[in-house]
């Protein structure tokens, strides 16, 4: 009963604004915006053609897959780096010191401002949106998981210590499981923006993924398949991201308190 | 003469904390036989648990030495097991996994290391707890297994810093006995630090009473009392009188002087 109602209440409110845009558009008149109907009727299309026939129908899967691999491929890249990096800067003062300046230096700079750069280094092509992913997952799973390794009980340590445990095998077995929660916070937001930086990244120069279907649909003045983009990325990152929760709450069984 | 088990000579500790200088511990001297339990009992900032963090390991002192059997202890190890009151165990890991972490850390075969410890469980009555996460155990099952580690570890010195400080009186009472138990099986070394004058009669050989401003020993007393010691005795209450006038003559004398 109390699972019935969350579904009502949470389903029925982006009910509601899917009605108050179809009642938007059907008063205003406009021919720039689709109705939802509209919309649907371009969503069928795209994943089973049969309606327009023409270069989108039915080619859902090559966009979403093409997005899909330069988002985990950018994404696995930060989560290879960020997460041994974050360990060794959070449990090594030096490696903090000779690092830390250098961080906080490039950090402010907005991911979108390395595009330029990113053309000139990887050209245009999809190398280049993998580059920009990877930069914006980078920073919050690198940042989280050196603060997730400052804010363990120092006590840990000592007890591994004193049981006889040092070195690389303090780093596998009680630094890495201990920044467990934060880390995954880190995982959680860096693919949020893995998923916000494909856009970006795919909207110069490559011929696949959902960003370069919403750049087309900008340049065709077809609003409907904008939109179709937009919904599928939001769904996809949904879905995904329910994975990385299912995952965070049996690898963190151990603490109630980060179940997502 | 025969060598002494645990020798602390001269040991000093000051902490610089900024530019001011704090004497936590003045030219401590304690020797241990091996097998004794000693209590180490003091009002707050009078050392006692910085000479348990020295003898551990995790700090150096400022002069002087600790040597276990003639040598000197450069840092944590094995030998040495501390017992935190907040408990310390690896949340991540289940009890088993907890106390089986030091035999872990050398090279013993997997039946060895599940032989220790399903013994140390069996000696904490945890059996059935085994594969409980410590956020599913309450403070006194958190505080056996802490003990249960450090044994597994074969530590011939346990150091206990307030480890029922934070228990209901019930539990403490319980685990008192407990400890006694184990300490009897396994003649094991215990420095236990308290500041309950009564928790010290009633477990201890020696009670080392220190005093702060700087931190030192004040007196080293031997409880002669027959075990096993009734709290509600008029001999133990003549000796927890006795020992209570020593720790609080010296506290008494100072608030006088600076009343005047």
């Amino acid at each position: 009963m109390a699972r019935l109602r969350a579904i009502v209440l949470g389903a029925g409110f982006p009910l509601a604004l899917i009605l108050l845009w179809h009642y938007a558009v059907a008063s205003s008149g406009t021919k720039l915006v689709p109705t939802p109907y509209q919309v649907g009727v371009m969503m069928k299309d795209f994943a089973f053609g049969g309606v327009y026939d023409d270069a989108f129908s039915g080619t859902i899967l090559t966009h979403l897959l093409a997005s899909m691999q330069r988002v985990y491929s950018g994404f696995l890249l930060a989560v290879a780096i960020g997460i041994p990096l974050g360990l060794v800067i959070g449990k090594v003062p030096v490696f903090r010191q000779i690092l830390d300046p250098t961080l906080s230096l490039l950090r402010p700079i907005p991911v979108t401002a390395w595009l330029p750069l990113s053309m000139v280094f990887f050209g245009l092509g999809p190398r280049s949106a993998v580059f920009l992913v990877f930069l914006g997952a980078f920073y919050p799973i690198l940042l989280n998981t050196i603060f997730g390794v400052r804010s363990v009980d120092g006590r840990l340590f000592e007890a591994a210590n004193m049981l006889g445990c040092d070195g690389a095998r303090m780093f596998r077995q009680v630094v890495l499981p201990a920044a467990l929660p934060s880390i995954f916070t880190g995982l959680r937001l860096g693919h949020s923006f893995a998923w916000i930086l494909i856009v970006v990244g795919e909207m110069t120069g490559v011929p696949t993924g959902l960003g370069a279907v919403i750049m087309d649909g900008r340049t065709l003045s077809r609003a409907d398949l904008v939109i179709t983009g937009m919904v599928i990325i939001g769904v996809a990152g949904f879905l995904c991201d329910r994975l990385i929760v299912a995952l965070n709450n049996y690898v963190l069984r151990w603490s109630p308190q980060h179940r997502g | 003469m025969a060598r002494t088990f645990l020798d602390i000579q001269d040991v000093s500790k000051t902490f610089s904390i900024g530019e001011e200088k704090v004497e936590a511990l003045r030219a401590a001297n304690l020797q241990i036989e091996k097998g004794e339990f000693v209590c180490l009992i003091g009002a707050s900032g009078c050392g006692k648990s910085t000479l348990l963090r020295i003898i551990a390991g995790f700090e150096t002192p400022t002069s002087g030495a600790v040597s276990v059997l003639g040598a000197k202890i450069e840092g944590p190890g094995s030998d040495r097991g501390m017992v935190f009151q907040d408990y310390a165990l690896f949340p991540w890991m289940t009890v088993r996994n907890n106390i089986e972490f030091g035999p872990r850390q050398k090279d013993l075969s997997s039946s060895e290391i599940k032989s220790t410890t399903d013994k140390y469980l069996e000696m904490v009555g945890l059996t059935r707890f085994a594969d409980r996460f410590p956020y599913q155990l309450s403070g006194g099952m958190k505080q056996r297994v802490a003990i249960a580690r450090v044994l597994a570890n074969e530590a011939s010195i346990l150091l206990m810093d307030e480890p029922f400080g934070a228990l209901d009186a019930l539990t403490r009472e319980q685990l008192q006995d407990e400890l006694l138990e184990i300490w009897a099986r396994t003649q094991v070394t215990i420095i236990f630090v308290t500041h309950s004058v009564e928790e010290a009669t009633l477990l201890a050989d020696r009670v080392v009473v220190m005093t702060a401003g700087p931190g030192r020993i004040e007196s080293d007393n031997r409880i002669r009392l027959a075990r096993p010691r009734d709290v509600s005795a008029p001999d133990f209450n003549d000796q927890r009188r006795v020992l209570t006038e020593k720790l609080t003559s010296h506290v008494r004398r100072r608030t006088l002087k600076t009343a005047a």
